[in-house]
């Protein structure tokens, strides 16, 4: 019980940091949104929002054991990641190994909408600071839908 | 001699006419095959939702209510040409409200119009073909029930000579076919009910499914997956295998279908999101018995094949309505 909490925080945690810390790399290195490697650095953040998630996920499964902390910890890093994610796309960014969507340089204003809808989600979810289960499970789910919202349209499988 | 020589190259192409009009020829159920039966509206919904009808046929991008309004218009863009799906919503005059219900078990299962012409297999009728006449008769009650639009959609756009409607009537023999395509245990209910689910109104293999090159369904690859119809991409494979979903347990499975997630927490994309939305719907003896026929079913690899980029790279955007 107490191995599982702690493996879920340092998950988050390693996921927060990474994501925080290449965001903010990226961006003092080049002094602008742009970056050397904008597809690394936006599915690094990715795999930070995929390894949250998983920890939020687990915990409404019932896979690990609720906390109030932890909870925070992953819509915290829920909400850091959707704050730094939409400054990756630059122009010229759509090829390569990469699952981003074509549609996404097509409708650029569209997608960043669908950013700030997440961006929404995530700072009212760290605000609620919810602190059981059940508050957490409403909380996480509204900021859960956005990933597939925006995935419906911007994202596709790899050939 | 040359005129034996024409008489018979004429006689021969009769033939070839004669037979071709015959290979062809619509193969309609009577009207007095249909069983006696009380519409069961509530089950008519849930094989609605097991179908994701509304995926297509609702107008691009309805949200809500608006669903429900099957006014049809979104256009999908192939290989064969534009297919611009129809408006199937009440209205007896644009929509199909003035059908009957053997017009609309022919359409299902026969790939048939009412006035007898074939219907691209656009239209997944080689799955519904598979469902049962009753759960049907429910279907049609239940989207009796549904909103008219006066809509009018235009027709398709295809390339020759796939504008000959005549030539699916050949297709058809190949392709057509009400009986399943995976053997399961059939003392088992929940993986017959899942078999049916899948390979019947859920229609899952019009995507993941590989096609041939006349556009039918290779079914010794059954649902390993296959290249995006609309641009970019695949569609994954699902079957047991590494390359599908073999690390998936039949938990990872129905939580998939009613949250979106996948067991590392990626979510449901494309045009999957409306699929799991309706299968989310569904009772959860149905996402289990879907769970369950997927994980038995022969797990395959990928095809190596990977080159047909399919047409274009914008894919069907929310055009029409």
């Amino acid at each position: 019980m107490l191995r599982s909490i702690s493996l879920a925080i340092a998950g988050a945690l390693t996921a927060a940091s990474v994501a925080g810390f290449a965001a903010h790399a990226q961006d003092a290195a080049s002094g602008t949104a742009g970056t050397d490697d904008p597809i690394k650095t936006r599915q690094t953040i990715m795999e930070s929002f995929g390894a949250s998630a998983k920890v939020g996920g687990g915990m409404i499964k019932g896979e690990i054991p609720y906390n109030p902390a932890v909870g925070q910890l992953v819509l915290a890093t829920l909400d850091a990641g959707a704050h730094t994610f939409g400054h990756y796309f630059p122009e010229g960014s759509d090829t390569g190994d990469t699952e981003a969507s074509p549609k996404i340089w097509q409708d650029m204003e569209g997608f960043h909408a669908k950013i700030g809808d997440l961006q929404e989600a995530t700072a009212a979810a760290v605000k609620a600071k919810p602190q059981d289960l059940d508050a957490f499970k409403a909380t996480f789910g509204k900021v859960a839908k956005n990933c597939k919202s925006c995935h419906e349209d911007y994202r596709v499988e790899k050939d | 001699m040359a005129k034996k020589l024409l008489a018979a190259a004429v006689v021969l192409a009769a033939a070839a006419c004669a037979g071709f009009y015959v290979v062809t020829m619509p193969q309609p159920i009577a009207a007095a095959a249909l069983p006696a039966h009380e519409p069961d509206v509530a089950n008519g919904e849930r094989l609605f939702l097991a179908g994701s009808c509304a995926s297509c046929h609702a107008a691009p991008k309805a949200e809500g209510e608006a669903k429900l309004v099957l006014s049809g218009g979104l256009e999908l863009d192939t290989d064969f040409g534009l297919f611009r799906v129809p408006n199937i919503s009440s209205d007896p005059d644009a929509g199909i409200g003035s059908w009957s219900d053997i017009d609309f078990v022919n359409a299902m299962k026969r790939g048939l119009s009412p006035s007898g012409a074939h219907l691209y297999p656009a239209f997944p009728y080689t799955s519904y073909a598979k469902m049962r006449l009753a759960d049907l008769l429910d279907l049609k009650a239940y989207l009796d029930t549904l909103p008219a639009s006066s809509n009018r959609v235009a027709g398709h756009d295809l390339s020759f000579p796939y504008s000959l409607r005549r030539g699916i009537g050949l297709w058809k023999r190949l392709y057509l076919s009400e009986d399943p395509v995976i053997a399961v245990d059939e003392n088992d209910a929940e993986l017959m009910r899942g078999r049916y689910l899948v390979e019947g109104p859920g229609h899952c293999a019009q995507c993941h499914t590989p096609r041939d090159a006349f556009g039918g369904l290779e079914t010794d690859r059954w649902l390993s997956g296959a290249p995006n119809p609309e641009g970019k991409g695949r569609i994954p494979n699902i079957t047991p295998s590494d390359d599908g979903i073999g690390s998936w347990s039949l938990s990872d499975l129905t939580y998939y279908f009613e949250s979106g997630f996948t067991p590392d927490f990626d979510s449901v994309g494309g045009p999957m999101v409306p699929v799991q939305e309706n299968l989310a719907k569904l009772p959860p003896e149905d996402r289990a018995a879907i769970a369950a026929y997927l994980k038995a079913v022969p797990p395959l690899g990928d095809a190596s094949d990977g080159g047909n980029s399919g047409g274009g790279n914008g894919g069907a955007d929310n055009t029409g309505g």
